[in-house]
Parts: structure tokens; C-alpha cells; sequence
């Protein structure tokens, strides 16, 4: 009889399927995967030991690097930790743009896992579907920040400025005729809000199409149903958040357990699983993009009727516009002061957490009193999850290692920090 | 048992951890137990089983060495801590714990029996601190390179790493090399303390700005 030994295979670093950069050594029977062991670390950046370097402010930037995907709930955390420890609220006007895109970010995020998670599986359509749709919120970013992706916009005490009024239009170019050119334009004409006023209308027949494509496709559904069961009990042991938890059938959100900024007052619900696999995860996912939906409407019509500041008052923390630096002297002085050495945070230490489109993102900040931060940890989603890979992929087949891999959400930025 | 306050939340606590605590702060609406590192183990049991803390959120290595060094006000504690975040789904609360470690001897027992959760985290705090989980089935490093040497996140090691990489025509192959950035700071640590007294304030302004005007 022929000898039959178990043999190793590697997987990645560099795989379409590896969502970056993700090695991992598997140990296969057959086609069967016994034992998996993933090496992570070839992104990392050392973005914690960096921050320690440099004044608070600076490392805001660094926070939307992490996970590349949802940007504006990285630097969520990060600012709440500071606000938290310098006692400051920001004005409810910012705290209403900050859900805003906290929402538009969690659709961001879900349109590129789905989009991603169906090209890993074998669904090609989905990947331009869910791309075109990411193209608009990328403007809103653009409109809002300057930036399509690394928005740096959330600042402790508020936001770095308010809405724009105006919404950038398209060229006309030779490829399009003027016909053409207003058609595109047309949801551009009015102010931002507006804009994503228009989006929001059009965002749920979007969903819509996501679902016709997938929810009942016999395809989809035989490689993501009972692949990568996870019980509630061993979803809440491996520190799993999030959809990862919510696909298991507990039901927890920060954003209506522990609610920070206006949550509390929004309306929405929270989508719940009951298999633990990944269809369940699939569908708790696409719900969430439809609840997102339902929130970023109610932020428009309240940004809508309520103007006002987006920016604490305070010019120890923010700075002075540019009119009031070049007339007043105090102002200068704090403009320069807060430019070359920035603010001081009392020492003590906190944990900040927010509902992060992957789960519970959270920053443990430890302060001596400096203009830069002790010691920064960022507690990621996705490292957890990740580290559950080898149990959750246990026994199933090598192509569920990608569906697996998909369900996870897994972004390099914020594992490898 | 849902504990209304954090002092509430202390006083059940304290009779079931026993001498296994050393102390406790609240600030900022947070609790943080020290927990004696010896028995870190029996008291992470029983955090989970008594009082419902069942999950693990995260664990991370501190280095304290440095701390409040500008101020002349230094850390009296030793020098490394394991730093653990514990949620409770069930009473919807959160506390930390901190267990104190020597330079001589940064190891501690490894609780991954108690949460699985911590597997990967410890690994990380090994890796970045170098401090040693005892019962840790699997404790290789995890972010670093393959064959690094250091523990990059401990204050004495420099920002800029010791080695770099780069490709070598001669030998036709990478190799690493002392690193040959110059450190430099851009903006100096420095302490105010002038500036704190801001407190809990309506949204938008703070305590401080109204003093100044």
C-alpha cells in the first residue's frame, strides 16, 4: 500500500486572495486542511511606537493607514480617546458629520468586502457593481476632505471644516457629449449634502441588485453556507466583534450598547445571524448597509436645518482661522504654539471603542502629560479574527480557505499596524 | 447582578479577588484593577466565571521606563505591565486590568485557557516587549521580521530600527545592513500642566477657552 503523509503547503504572501499581504502555512490531508498557521507582519508599520514620536495631531494620518477601507472610523476612535482625556465635547453640528461618514464608511467598507469577497468566490459582477457605488462615497470623501481615501478629517473637538456648499462637477470631455456631461452632473449641481441626499435615494435599489445576484444564487450559496461555523459561545471566546459576532447570533453594536457621539437618537436596527457561517455573515452585512442607509438619511435632514460650528471654541486645541491669525496677536500665538508643539493631555490613561464597520475598533491611549502620547494601542477587529483562522478553517477544503479568508473582512493595514 | 457604578462594581469585586488585588483607580469613568502578577491566572478565573467578564478585548505590553521623565514626576511601578481590556456582554461593562512586571523578569502566566482571544495578543506583547506568557503553547514572534532581534517597542530601542535591507549588486542577493538614517526629533516632549483644567463641559466649548475671555 502506498504511503500517505500529510504534506505542507504555503499560501500568499502575494495571492489575490490574501487581501494583502497574508502568508499562511497549511497543513493539507488530501484536499482537506488540518492545521493552518498564519504569519502576519509584512505590513507592519510600527504605526503605535510612530505615534509616540509626535504630537497628537500628526498622528491622525496615520490612524485612516490602518485599515485602508474604512478611514474616517479609524481616526473616530483615535480622536474620542483624546477628546475623553482632555474632558471636551465637540459640537453636536460635528458629532452629526462625524456619524455621517462613520455610516458612509461602513458602506464603503461593505461594498469592497462584498465586491472582493465575490471575486474571491467566483462572482465577477458583483466586484464592478459594488466598485461603482464605492466611486460616489470615494467623492463625498473628496468633497468633504480633498482626499479620495486618507481623509484626515475628524479632529479632536470636532471636524476640520464644514460641509461644502458646493459639489465638484465633471468636465466636459471628448468622451462625453454635453447631453452626457449634465446627465452626470446632475446629482452634482447642488451642495454636498445634497449629493448624498441623492445617493441615499438611490443606495437601496443598488442593495437590491447586490441581492439579486447573490442572496439566491445557487453558486454563492454553496460555497458560503456551513463554511466557517462559529458557535456564539466560541465567538465571544475567540473576542470576535462586530458582524463576525452578530453573524453568530449575539446581538451587540457599541453604537446602540455603549452609544458615543449621537447615536443614541438615531434610529436603526442591528442585524443578527442565527447559523454563525458565512452566507449568515454575507446577509448580516448587506442588512447593515441598508441600516447605514436609514442613519446617513436622518444626519442629512438634520445637518440640513441645523448650521452652525463643527469646531470646539477653544484655540489650545483648534486652531484660529486664518483671517483672525493674520489680524490678532493672540492668535497668532496660539496658531504657532499649536502648530509647532501642539496640546497637552493630562496624564492618565483610557479606552476609547467605536462600532468600526469590522467591529469594536479601539485605542488604549496612556499619557504623561505630553504633547505626544505615552503609549498607543490599537485594539484592531481584524487581529482577532484572523487569529481564529486556523480554528475556523479546520476540516474544510482548501478553496474554503478563501471564502473563509473573505468572511473575515480581513484588511492588512489594521492587523500589521 | 447588574452593577449600577464603578465604586458599586469595586465592591463586588474586591471580596471575590482577595489579596490578588493590590489596588484599584477609577478615572474617567473607568475602572482599573492592579492585579498582583503571581496570581494572575486565579484571578483572571475568576473575573470570567464569578463576575461574567467574558471576553477578552485586548492585551497589550506597556513600558514604563521614561514615564513622566520630563516632569520630574517618574513612574513609581516597575517597569513593563500587561495591560488587559475585559468587556462583560452580559452587564454591558468594561474594566482593565494591569499587572506590574520587574525588568529582571517580565514573565507572567499566560491566560489563553481562560480566553482563547489572548493566543495572538500575547504572542504580540512577546514579540514588541519581549515579555515571556508561561503556559503559552505557541509563543514565536508574530509581527516582526523573520530572525529579528530586539523587542522594537520597548523605549530603549531607537525609532529607526538597527538594521535596514537593500539589494546587493555584488552578491546578487538582499541583505541587511546597520541602519544609516540619522535619528532626529521634530517637535521635543514637553510637559504644560497650565492647560488641563477643562472638565465636562457643554458640546462645542471648553472651560478653558471661557477663562481666557
Amino acid at each position: 500500500m502506498a504511503e500517505i503523509r500529510n504534506y505542507t503547503m504555503n499560501f500568499g504572501p502575494q495571492h489575490p486572495a490574501a487581501h494583502g499581504v497574508l502568508r499562511v502555512i497549511m497543513e493539507m490531508d488530501g484536499e482537506v486542511i488540518e492545521r493552518c498557521d498564519p504569519h502576519i507582519g509584512l505590513l507592519h508599520r510600527g504605526t503605535e511606537k510612530l505615534a509616540e514620536s509626535k504630537p497628537f495631531n500628526q498622528s491622525i494620518g496615520y490612524m485612516d493607514r490602518l485599515d485602508y477601507v474604512s478611514m474616517m472610523c479609524n481616526e473616530h476612535a483615535y480622536v474620542m480617546a483624546i477628546e475623553k482625556m482632555l474632558g471636551i465635547t465637540p459640537p453636536i453640528r460635528a458629532q452629526y458629520i462625524r456619524v455621517m461618514f462613520d455610516e458612509i464608511t461602513r458602506i464603503l467598507n461593505h461594498c469592497m468586502w462584498l465586491g472582493a469577497h465575490g471575486l474571491d468566490i467566483g462572482a465577477m459582477t458583483i466586484f464592478l457593481y459594488c466598485f461603482r457605488e464605492r466611486e460616489d462615497l470615494m467623492d463625498c470623501y473628496e468633497a468633504v476632505s480633498g482626499a479620495r481615501m486618507h481623509a484626515t478629517y475628524y479632529r479632536p473637538g470636532g471636524v476640520y471644516r464644514d460641509l461644502p456648499e458646493q459639489m465638484p462637477q465633471y468636465d466636459k470631455t471628448e468622451r462625453f457629449s454635453d447631453e452626457e456631461t449634465k446627465q452626470r452632473n446632475q446629482d452634482r449641481s447642488g451642495s454636498l449634502l445634497d449629493f448624498i441626499d441623492a445617493f441615499t435615494q438611490r443606495f437601496p435599489g443598488c442593495v437590491d441588485e447586490y441581492e439579486t445576484l447573490l442572496s439566491d444564487n445557487r453558486i454563492w450559496k454553496q460555497r458560503t453556507v456551513d463554511i466557517g461555523i462559529v458557535t456564539p459561545e466560541r465567538a465571544k471566546a475567540l473576542g470576535f466583534t462586530g458582524p463576525m459576532l452578530r453573524g453568530s447570533g449575539i446581538e451587540w453594536d457599541l453604537r446602540k450598547k455603549q452609544p458615543y457621539d449621537i447615536y443614541d437618537q438615531l434610529d436603526f436596527d442591528i442585524p443578527v445571524g442565527t447559523n454563525g457561517d458565512s452566507y449568515d455573515r454575507y446577509l448580516v452585512r448587506v442588512e447593515e448597509m441598508r441600516q447605514s442607509n436609514r442613519i446617513i438619511k436622518q444626519c442629512v435632514n438634520w445637518l440640513r436645518s441645523n448650521p452652525g460650528s463643527v469646531m470646539i471654541d477653544d484655540h489650545k486645541l483648534a486652531p484660529p482661522s486664518r483671517e483672525q491669525m493674520k489680524g490678532d496677536m493672540e492668535s497668532l500665538i496660539h496658531h504657532f504654539k499649536l502648530f509647532t508643539e501642539g496640546y497637552c493631555v493630562p496624564a492618565g490613561e483610557t479606552y476609547a471603542a467605536i462600532e468600526h464597520p469590522k467591529g469594536e475598533f479601539g485605542i488604549y491611549l496612556i499619557s504623561d502629560g505630553a504633547n505626544k502620547p505615552y503609549r498607543i494601542k490599537i485594539r484592531a477587529p481584524g487581529y482577532a479574527h484572523l487569529a481564529a483562522l486556523n480554528e475556523m478553517s479546520k476540516g474544510h477544503m482548501l478553496a474554503d480557505m478563501v471564502a473563509i479568508i473573505g468572511t473575515q473582512d480581513i484588511v492588512f493595514g489594521e492587523i500589521d499596524r | 447582578m447588574i452593577h449600577q457604578n464603578m465604586n458599586q462594581l469595586v465592591l463586588t469585586l474586591e471580596p471575590m479577588l482577595g489579596n490578588t488585588l493590590l489596588s484599584h483607580q477609577i478615572n474617567l469613568g473607568e475602572l482599573t484593577l492592579e492585579i498582583d502578577a503571581r496570581h494572575i491566572r486565579s484571578a483572571c478565573e475568576t473575573l470570567r466565571d464569578q463576575a461574567g467578564f467574558d471576553q477578552l478585548t485586548d492585551l497589550c505590553g506597556v513600558d514604563y521606563s521614561g514615564y513622566g521623565a520630563e516632569d520630574g514626576d517618574p513612574w513609581s511601578g516597575e517597569r513593563f505591565a500587561v495591560v488587559y481590556h475585559l468587556i462583560s456582554y452580559h452587564h454591558n461593562q468594561r474594566i482593565r486590568i494591569r499587572a506590574q512586571l520587574p525588568e529582571t523578569d517580565p514573565s507572567i502566566d499566560s491566560v489563553i485557557e481562560i480566553w482563547p482571544a489572548a493566543d495572538w495578543f500575547e504572542r504580540e506583547a512577546f514579540d514588541l516587549y519581549g515579555i515571556i506568557f508561561h503556559g503559552h503553547p505557541d509563543l514565536r514572534r508574530l509581527l516582526t521580521d523573520y530572525g529579528f532581534i530586539g523587542h522594537p517597542f520597548r523605549k530603549d530601542f531607537p525609532l529607526s530600527g538597527q538594521v535596514e535591507m537593500r539589494y546587493d549588486e555584488e552578491q546578487g542577493r538582499v541583505i541587511y545592513q546597520p541602519v544609516t538614517i540619522e535619528p532626529r526629533i521634530l517637535v521635543p516632549r514637553t510637559i504644560r500642566k497650565d492647560v488641563f483644567n477643562r472638565g465636562d463641559n457643554e458640546p462645542g466649548h471648553s472651560a478653558a477657552a471661557e477663562d481666557n475671555a
